[in-house]
């Protein structure tokens, strides 16, 4: 069974969906009582980082993602503001500490001089390795994204999936039971749904 | 690289799709789920559902419609019509829509846009702004579907709703709205020349050439169009490849 993390921050339905339609149970759920039934876990996520934290916070859901992800080794899918929650730190108005998952911090793009518009909204392509939560994907296939901040990975290793806008960032992120992604598979048509097949099946 | 998004319109009007030109004598063309499927299976980049219910009682069935399509269509939605709160926007994200576009209620009080984008984040921020052109041949903005004139240049609008939080601006010519004359390029260049954020150019699409000239000379990062596709037997498909033909870098629909 698929758990979703229900804290207050949207978009949780398509999330949902997405993966009753390759065969999925899913619970939606903020409660830790329900979400422990689940043997894989979701974070998904729209919205600024600092009010990400304070609502799982709010819910406990900090020491039981960590009991559950970290010491359980329960699978985990962060999607878009989850992969950056995974983080150790965020950068969105003002510092707030992260799960601290994936060593590396959330930072906004950092245009320079390039005349490149943030948010970052829109598909656009990511490269991988085709295994994992990739595979049966060409590399270079497109997803979609919607953000202004990303996550900066202090270990090389942990980046699976990057993405051009700028410059090259991280787009995927995979540390053993750990797994994120800044685009929306749920939103990405076809190859987002097979990317959440992969999770499902893994 | 960012791929040029290309972006169908359905305009709603209690549940059911209407399209009308320059915000009057609509005609009804179907069922919107229906319809954003097959837009969704053309591999549309994009939906945006802009809903002109007048009658607040019915208002409602715009809930159910956007869930019912996020539900089957997995794909981005962007959902605007009658928004005046933050409650307005949390209902419509949890139904399934991923942003939202303000018109009417940004321009009585733009602090709205700034609430609001505290607390979803500016990437979930649209701000609409419909145009008229003025017989002096000046811009001005309208809101309540076109029905009233605010006395304000676009241009000065559109800086101060990206300066309040909007992440895109969708731009309309009510000119050109429906009329298939091709998009009011002048008013789209006058606004991406001056804001930071994406631009989605919007009223007027005739000719698949619109489209790529909404981009290429219009400077607008997507292109949304309504009326081709419902009347005529362009497809999304068709306008992909046209685009892709003409140099415009859009999305491969192939992933194996």
């Amino acid at each position: 069974m698929i758990g979703i993390i229900d804290y207050g921050m949207g978009n949780l339905r398509s999330v949902s969906k997405a993966f009753e339609l390759i065969g999925a149970e899913v619970i939606v759920s903020g409660d830790t009582n329900e979400l422990v039934k689940a043997d894989k876990l979701v974070l998904p996520g729209v919205g600024a980082f600092g009010d990400g934290m304070n609502n799982l916070r709010k819910l406990g859901l900090i020491e039981f993602m960590h009991s559950q992800v970290m010491v359980n080794k329960k699978p985990l899918l962060g999607i878009c503001l989850g992969m950056q929650l995974l983080a150790e730190k965020g950068y969105e108005r003002g510092e707030n500490k992260g799960l601290g998952f994936v060593a590396g911090e959330v930072k906004k793009f950092d245009m320079g001089e390039r005349n490149l518009k943030v948010p970052h909204v829109g598909w656009n392509e990511v490269k991988f390795k085709e295994e994992g939560l990739f595979r049966g994907i060409k590399s270079g296939s497109c997803f979609y994204f919607v953000h202004s901040y990303h996550l900066i990975c202090k270990e090389p290793k942990d980046a699976i999936g990057t993405t051009e806008y700028g410059y090259t960032f991280t787009s995927a992120v995979n540390k053993g039971n750990i797994f994120g992604t800044q685009f929306h598979p749920e939103k990405s048509q076809e190859a987002g749904l097979k990317l959440l097949e992969n999770y499902l099946k893994r | 690289m960012l791929k040029i998004r290309l972006i169908p319109s359905l305009l709603l009007r209690e549940g059911r799709c209407v399209k009308g030109t320059q915000f009057c004598n609509f005609r009804d063309t179907g069922n919107p789920v229906t319809a954003a499927k097959i837009y969704d299976a053309q591999g549309a980049d994009e939906l945006l559902f802009l809903d002109i219910t007048a009658s607040t009682q019915k208002r409602n069935i715009l809930f159910d419609v956007v869930g019912r399509t996020a539900d089957e269509c997995f794909m981005p939605l962007c959902v605007g019509g009658g928004i005046r709160t933050v409650e307005d926007i949390r209902k419509l994200l949890l139904v399934g829509a991923d942003k939202v576009s303000i018109n009417t209620a940004a321009l009585d009080r733009p602090e709205f846009i700034n609430e609001a984008a505290q607390i979803f984040g500016n990437q979930c921020i649209v701000v609409s702004i419909d145009v008229k052109q003025k017989e002096n041949g000046k811009y001005e903005v309208y809101s309540d579907c076109g029905t009233k004139a605010r006395g304000l240049d676009p241009v000065k609008w559109a800086k101060e709703a990206v300066e309040q939080g909007a992440g895109e601006i969708l731009l309309t010519s009510i000119d050109r709205e429906g009329t298939r004359k091709g998009y009011d390029l002048e008013l789209i260049r006058s606004i991406t020349n001056e804001v930071e954020v994406p631009v989605i150019a919007s009223g007027g699409v005739g000719t698949l050439q619109d489209l790529v000239d909404g981009i290429k000379k219009g400077g607008a990062s997507a292109v949304s169009a309504a009326s081709i596709f419902h009347f005529t037997d362009q497809s999304i498909i068709k306008a992909r490849t046209y685009m892709r033909e003409a140099g415009l870098d859009v999305r491969s629909m192939e992933i194996r």
